[in-house]
């Protein structure tokens, strides 16, 4: 009696929960880059900061990315499910 | 068929409860990624004002400020004076071959105040046990992460004046 969607829904939650173990992962570097950024210029050197930035840039837009591809596999589970579940009432027996 | 109908269908309480505890899931783990991203955003704004102020930053203009006699401290003796501002605790020391430098008295670490261990030739900090070098200010050992800035001194005949402040010294 299991719903049709769910396999669908199963797969979306998975690539859902591995975009947001590399944005987690992405997140930790960004926040060492900062610190160690912020810590280098304090220290005098200047030219570590714009590589820090254009690398945090980087990482935000994969992030970005990633977010648009959560919401892309929302979106499609979601249509998926609604697909379905207006489905189920013409399976059903009259 | 009536029935029937019923044990195919979900239960009737659904109707008033339409929320699908799936999509809930969904709902908060894109809530979730939509926060990490807004916070990977805070990250890059703060590397961006490093990149502003690195830029944008003027270099300071230190007063000159005359510190005492070079004769009034003995080989091995120290003298506390403030530089540039009356809040900057600065500390000038005569080492053992006759030279006078000065550097900054907060330590890099948490500020507390160094002092010049004259049988060691170094300069310590009692909070933690960070060692700074006599010769350049560079942490010889502990926790400091960064050389003590060092007072620019110029020696006019029997005067010590402070001129400026080397920040940015080799670590």
């Amino acid at each position: 009696m299991e719903p049709q969607h769910q396999p669908t829904r199963k797969r979306g939650l998975t690539a859902i929960d591995g975009a947001l173990a590399l944005i987690t992962i992405l997140l930790i570097v960004q926040m060492w880059l900062l610190t160690a950024t912020l810590e280098s210029y304090l220290a005098g050197h200047q030219e570590v900061v714009l590589p820090g930035a254009i690398i945090s840039g980087i990482f935000f837009l994969i992030c970005t990315g990633l977010y648009l591809f959560v919401r892309r596999v929302d979106a499609e589970a979601r249509g998926d499910s609604k697909s379905n579940k207006q489905a189920l009432p013409s399976e059903s027996p009259p | 068929m009536k029935l029937f109908r019923r044990l195919r269908t979900d239960p009737v309480w659904k109707d008033e409860f339409s929320i699908d505890r799936a999509d809930e899931h969904y709902v908060s783990r894109r809530q979730f990624t939509k926060f990490l991203v807004l916070t990977s955003l805070g990250m890059f704004v703060g590397n961006m004002w490093i990149l502003a102020r690195s830029w944008f930053s003027k270099e300071p203009v230190y007063p000159e400020k005359s510190i005492c006699r070079a004769t009034d401290i003995p080989i091995g003796g120290v003298r506390l004076f403030r530089y540039p501002t009356q809040k900057d605790a600065c500390i000038l020391i005569r080492t053992e071959d006759g030279n006078f430098v000065a550097y900054t008295q907060k330590c890099t670490h948490l500020s507390c105040a160094v002092y010049y261990a004259r049988e060691k030739n170094r300069l310590e900090c009692p909070c933690h046990e960070g060692y700074f070098s006599i010769k350049d200010g560079s942490v010889l050992q502990g926790p400091p992460p960064r050389p003590l800035p060092r007072v620019v001194l110029e020696r006019r005949g029997d005067e010590l004046v402070a001129v400026g402040m080397r920040i940015h010294e080799s670590i």
